[in-house]
């Protein structure tokens, strides 16, 4: 039962100029905007490192393959996991934070319009920059060289006598930049959730969406500064003649490890915890029952944010740390586990009993959570320091993360598109479309990720732009690389259904799911206000209330 | 169908939120406190590591003046703070013009204390870990106390302007956070460098 | 130093099965699935390691069973029917007893895990170097990999011989990691997990392989750009051949006499800044030790068979073989490459 809001009329906006409906969206400072624009500028690099990756799998399809050079090879791996992370991960998860945390906490903006625009073109800056090394680096060798030193740069081979030229300070630079950018949304984020919420809207009140996003905006601002830290020292290292990290002078290559990893584990989860809120909103509306263990899930996010920032030496189990500090490390990792394993049951008890729809969403909801437990699994053995001396630094690792990343992390992603799609756009997608597409990914990435573990075990080391005849992975090899194909597929399927029913899809309504929190009360897409009026709320689902006055919410919890 | 239809009832919500610019600025400080904890580690990871060159002890000369200076600038930033709250515009010119003047004299300070180390100590940041570490440590608690006095400048100017008043309170309330911050680094900053590490 | 199974004891009958099946993709013959596989164990680190996977593989996939099955269930038993009535099913917000049970029971399954995993990590790391043990200093470059015997005063490059250990009376190889540029991870996974060779840092990694035979592996830390073609090859060899490879290559190198133009070259061009040949004026540290080059199966770290015509390919311009490597193209003419190679093949 959709409710219809009203809207005040906008003026006429299909007459103007395209010139100024782009410069509308260049100098906007509405959230709903800068949302999109972060989305837009995450697929465009999304596409990018898709083919960054494809053209590692075409070279890696067969031992001792000559598709591309080991230079180029080794800065497609570099610019592919930039990119990835920085690019498009932490840029579409400060999209939908933008877009969707003001409209469900009942606020009309985020609390620093200006600075969240000057977050955002900070952050395109970044990226622009890194693929600017593509033409600017020249380096020793010629003109224009990309990054080759892999996306953790571990010293020294960064330093100026193993990376001459630029690129490497092209990393250093955009990584940088974008990172300022993060920390201006994070602040945004944070000072939105805990100063803009609408009246009755308790911190107990909001939806796991909010909730989930101040930990991520918590996280990114304890874990970029050690980043930031480390490249500054890196670029002191290389310019000023520093030596933060100059073996030779006494320096360590190993600190460089340590400052990267106590920001790039949290990273990782300040990625995952978006995608943990997508989930959190679409399990309930799609199995028709209210989330279950809405404090534990809370407590158990709290948890992961804190223990996130003790475990980061699991990425250093074979660098010879001591075997206390390993140990303490297996421990960290482990526990972490535990929050985490809570947070599956908790979405597995709220499809218990309940009703469950299988639109687009939902399945791609569903199998996250399959492929989720799995990608925990592998992590628990890798936890495992010992196990970890053979599997670290093996495909079995590139296994997991990606089945982290791309099995949960996207999988949900996609899942947060198809949902509000509508809400964004006012359209409905084709539901047929969403299926080929959600069933060829599936395809697509089981068949590479899934079979990317066993050349790990077989003693595969990650990084290697060729391999030798003999070893017994070329089989698998092959099976991974066609995996990629249908996975490229299904992205241009996606693709084109969300563009094509941008423009002509059938109007969506402002409540097409049947959903519960307040970003479904308004238009879609919301009117530049957001409400006509801010509302008061008495419970977490403020729309359910609305719809079941007889059975509201706010008696039960 | 309604438009708003969220309201359960009129009654007056008791409904107050912590303000914007004080969560943000103390999110803005955790930031910037991740960095300099980085530095500060690299700082006592690197002591006595180094392999050549002066040593902390050698050539360290604790800065007490400069020091008083900077923390006393906290307190004439409060009490500037404090009389604009009252409304009182020419005492907050005056202690906020006073606040810039002890900044200023503890970024002289530390130029002064470089140019001894770099001209009769020769120590720069590329002779040892001491030196790099050192002078990425100071600098980057100076280059925040630059940032800080560019703000209090312009917020200066206004004054002179007459454009500040008592209904920017808050406003001067958030920078003085950021300016108190300033002041804690450096307290981290002398203790890790000119007690422990000397 | 022998495996401990009591880890193993009283398991669930999901690991016979499991570690069957793993000894069998392990033992259907050394080189088929692959000669680096995991679970193919021949060196007491690697086995101890293998045992550690066993358990922990049982415990994942009893989980892995557990969960699925439940979340299958919950997709298909509670999946919207077709004549369904609209209506919302009852709303449950929580339940204080089945969250308790889903935080102790996996604390208890964490707990094991790490007494498992910390009893294999101090069994390694904090293993006891026994006196006969013999002692091996590996030190990484791009892209190749340098070996002294102090105590036996050997150096050579690439090829690693140690030899075979009886369990009964284990003779295992002590190894120091050094590295002379940057990161560089010393892996053979059929005797132990890697280690990595870090500048400025000492690491030790040991092995005492139960079988004779060649045990491959490559570094598995990012180096630079032939960091895919830095192999490692470990001879085991019976006691006797060991000594005997020991003997000959703590010799000077055998030069004969008829390669002596080769040798007047080699030693006034470039070669003898990089290279070392023990007896002889070079010696060069950058590069590999060639006094016993003819010693090796392969040479540029395993990415060719060392033959005359490889090695004549790979003076002319290594970028041939390898891409990258760090010795440059010798601008030699091609009378002045056959004397090199023909003074090289001599250096057995």
């Amino acid at each position: 039962m959709a409710i219809d809001s009203i809207v005040l009329p906008r003026p006429q906006e299909a007459f103007r100029p395209l010139v100024d409906r782009l410069h509308g969206w260049v100098t906007t400072v509405d959230h709903k905007r800068l949302g999109i624009l972060y989305i837009l500028f995450a697929l465009f690099f999304l596409v990018i490192g898709g083919i960054e990756a494809t053209i590692m799998r075409i070279q890696l399809i067969r031992p001792q393959n000559d598709f591309v050079s080991p230079e180029v090879f080794n800065r497609m791996f570099t610019m592919h996991g930039t990119t990835m992370i920085f690019f498009v991960a932490m840029p579409v998860m400060f999209g939908f934070a933008n877009y969707l945390v003001p409209l469900m906490i009942g606020a009309r903006d985020m609390a620093f319009p200006r600075l969240n625009a000057f977050s955002f073109w900070l952050s395109a800056l970044g990226g622009i920059l890194l693929y600017f090394s593509l033409v600017g680096a020249n380096g020793l060798y010629g003109a224009g060289n990309a990054p080759d030193v892999g996306w953790f740069a571990y010293a020294p081979l960064t330093a100026q006598t193993f990376s001459r030229g630029h690129s490497t300070d092209f990393w250093t630079l955009a990584v940088l930049v974008s990172g300022f950018g993060s920390i201006g949304t994070a602040i945004n984020i944070l000072t939105t959730i805990l100063c803009l919420r609408c009246p009755g809207m308790k911190l107990g009140k909001m939806p796991l969406f909010a909730w989930l996003n101040l930990v991520m905006a918590a996280l990114v601002l304890i874990a970029i500064g050690p980043l930031t830290a480390a490249q500054i020292m890196l670029t002191l290292d290389r310019y000023l003649g520093a030596h933060f990290f100059d073996t030779r002078a006494g320096g360590s290559a190993v600190i460089w490890m340590h400052f990267f990893w106590i920001f790039g584990h949290p990273e990782v989860y300040i990625l995952v915890i978006p995608a943990f809120a997508f989930v959190s909103e679409i399990i309930p509306v799609f199995s028709r029952k209210a989330m279950f263990g809405y404090p534990i899930m809370v407590a158990a996010t709290v948890a992961i944010g804190f223990l996130s920032t003790a475990v980061w030496a699991h990425h250093m189990f074979t660098v010879g740390l001591s075997s206390n500090a390993n140990t303490f490390f297996v421990l960290s990792t482990m526990a972490i586990g535990v929050p985490t394993g809570i947070k599956i049951f908790n979405w597995l008890a709220t499809m218990w009993g309940g009703k469950i729809h299988f639109q687009t969403p939902m399945l791609f909801c569903i199998a996250f959570l399959f492929q989720f437990l799995i990608a925990g699994l592998t992590g628990i053995m890798l936890s495992a320091a010992p196990f970890d001396w053979q599997l670290g630094n093996s495909y079995f690792v590139v296994a997991h993360f990606h089945y982290v990343i791309v099995g949960g992390i996207l999988f949900a992603l996609f899942g947060a598109f198809y949902y509000w799609f509508p809400k964004m756009t006012g359209r409905m997608y084709s539901e047929t479309l969403g299926k080929l597409h959600f069933w060829l990914f599936v395809l697509g990435f089981h068949l590479t990720f899934d079979f990317m573990h066993i050349p790990g075990l077989l003693g595969m080391p990650r990084r290697i732009y060729t391999y030798e005849l003999g070893r017994g992975w070329d089989t698998w090899n092959l099976i991974v690389t066609i995996g990629a194909f249908f996975q490229a597929l299904s992205i241009l399927t996606f693709i084109g259904n969300l563009l094509w029913h941008t423009f002509k899809g059938k109007a969506a309504g402002s409540d097409p799911w049947d959903a519960w929190t307040l970003e479904w009360t308004t238009s879609s897409p919301p009117p530049a206000y957001n409400f006509a009026a801010i509302p008061t709320v008495r419970s977490r689902r403020p729309l359910w209330d609305l719809k079941h006055p007889d059975d509201p919410d706010w008696k039960y919890e | 169908m309604n438009a708003t239809p969220i309201m359960m009832s009129d009654r007056q919500l008791e409904w107050e939120l912590p303000s914007r610019g004080h969560v943000a600025m103390f999110a803005l400080i955790a930031a910037e406190a991740a960095i300099f904890a980085i530095f500060v580690v690299a700082y006592i990871f690197y002591l006595g590591k180094s392999l050549t060159g002066p040593m902390p002890k050698d050539v360290l000369a604790i800065p007490i003046f400069y020091t008083i200076c900077l923390l006393s600038s906290s307190v004439t930033i409060h009490i500037a703070a404090h009389a604009l709250r009252r409304g009182n515009i020419a005492d907050f010119r005056a202690w906020w013009f006073g606040t810039i003047v002890l900044g200023a004299a503890f970024l002289y300070g530390t130029a002064h204390e470089w140019h001894r180390l770099i001209y009769q100590e020769g120590l720069t940041i590329s002779t040892n870990l001491f030196g790099t570490t050192y002078y990425s440590l100071v600098g980057l608690h100076g280059f925040h106390v630059i940032v800080g006095l560019i703000c209090l400048s312009a917020v200066m100017a206004f004054t002179l302007f007459g454009d500040v008043q008592q209904q920017h309170t808050y406003r001067i309330d958030v920078l003085s956070l950021y300016w108190h911050f300033v002041d804690v680094v450096w307290i981290v900053v002398f203790a890790v460098v000119y007690i422990i590490g000397r | 130093m022998a495996m401990n199974n009591s880890y193993t004891r009283g398991a669930p009958k999901v690991i016979i099965p499991l570690s069957l099946s793993m000894t069998a993709f392990a033992q259907a013959g050394a080189h088929s699935p692959s000669p680096t596989n995991i679970f193919a164990p021949v060196s007491t680190p690697a086995d101890m390691i293998f045992g550690l996977s066993v358990f922990v593989l049982a415990v994942t996939a009893t989980i892995f069973v557990v969960v699925f099955s439940l979340l299958l269930y919950a997709v298909v038993r509670f999946r919207k029917r077709a004549d369904d009535d609209g209506r919302e099913p009852a709303q449950v917000y929580g339940s204080n007893q089945v969250e308790l049970a889903w935080t102790v029971i996996p604390i208890l399954i964490v707990v094991a895990l790490f007494m498992a995993t910390a009893r294999v990590i101090a069994s390694v790391q904090k293993a006891a170097q026994p006196t006969n043990a013999i002692e091996v200093i590996a030190i990484g470059h791009q892209f190749w990999w340098e070996y002294r015997y102090p105590s036996l005063h050997v150096v050579t490059a690439n090829e690693l011989h140690v030899p075979v250990s009886d369990p009964a009376h284990p003779s295992p190889t002590f190894i120091k990691l050094l590295s002379a540029d940057t990161d560089h991870s010393f892996w053979i996974p059929r005797l132990a997990g890697k280690t990595d060779l870090i500048p400025n840092r000492v690491n030790h990694t040991w092995i005492d392989p139960h079988e004779t035979g060649l045990y491959l592996g490559q570094c598995a830390q990012y180096c630079g750009t032939q960091h895919a073609k830095m192999l490692l090859r470990v001879y085991v060899q019976s006691r006797d051949e060991f000594d005997r490879w020991i003997r000959q290559q703590s010799q000077v190198a055998h030069v004969g006499d008829t390669a002596s133009d080769g040798q007047r070259i080699f030693e006034t061009t470039a070669c003898i800044n990089c290279h070392a040949i023990a007896g002889t004026v070079a010696d060069g540290q950058f590069g590999p030790d060639l006094s016993h080059l003819m010693s090796r199966e392969t040479i540029a770290a395993g990415a060719a068979p060392n033959t005359p015509e490889n090695l004549k390919r790979w003076i002319r311009n290594p970028d041939t073989i390898k891409p990258g490597s760090r010795m440059p193209a010798m601008e030699l003419s091609e009378r002045e490459l056959d004397a090199v190679t023909a003074y090289l093949t001599t250096l057995r």
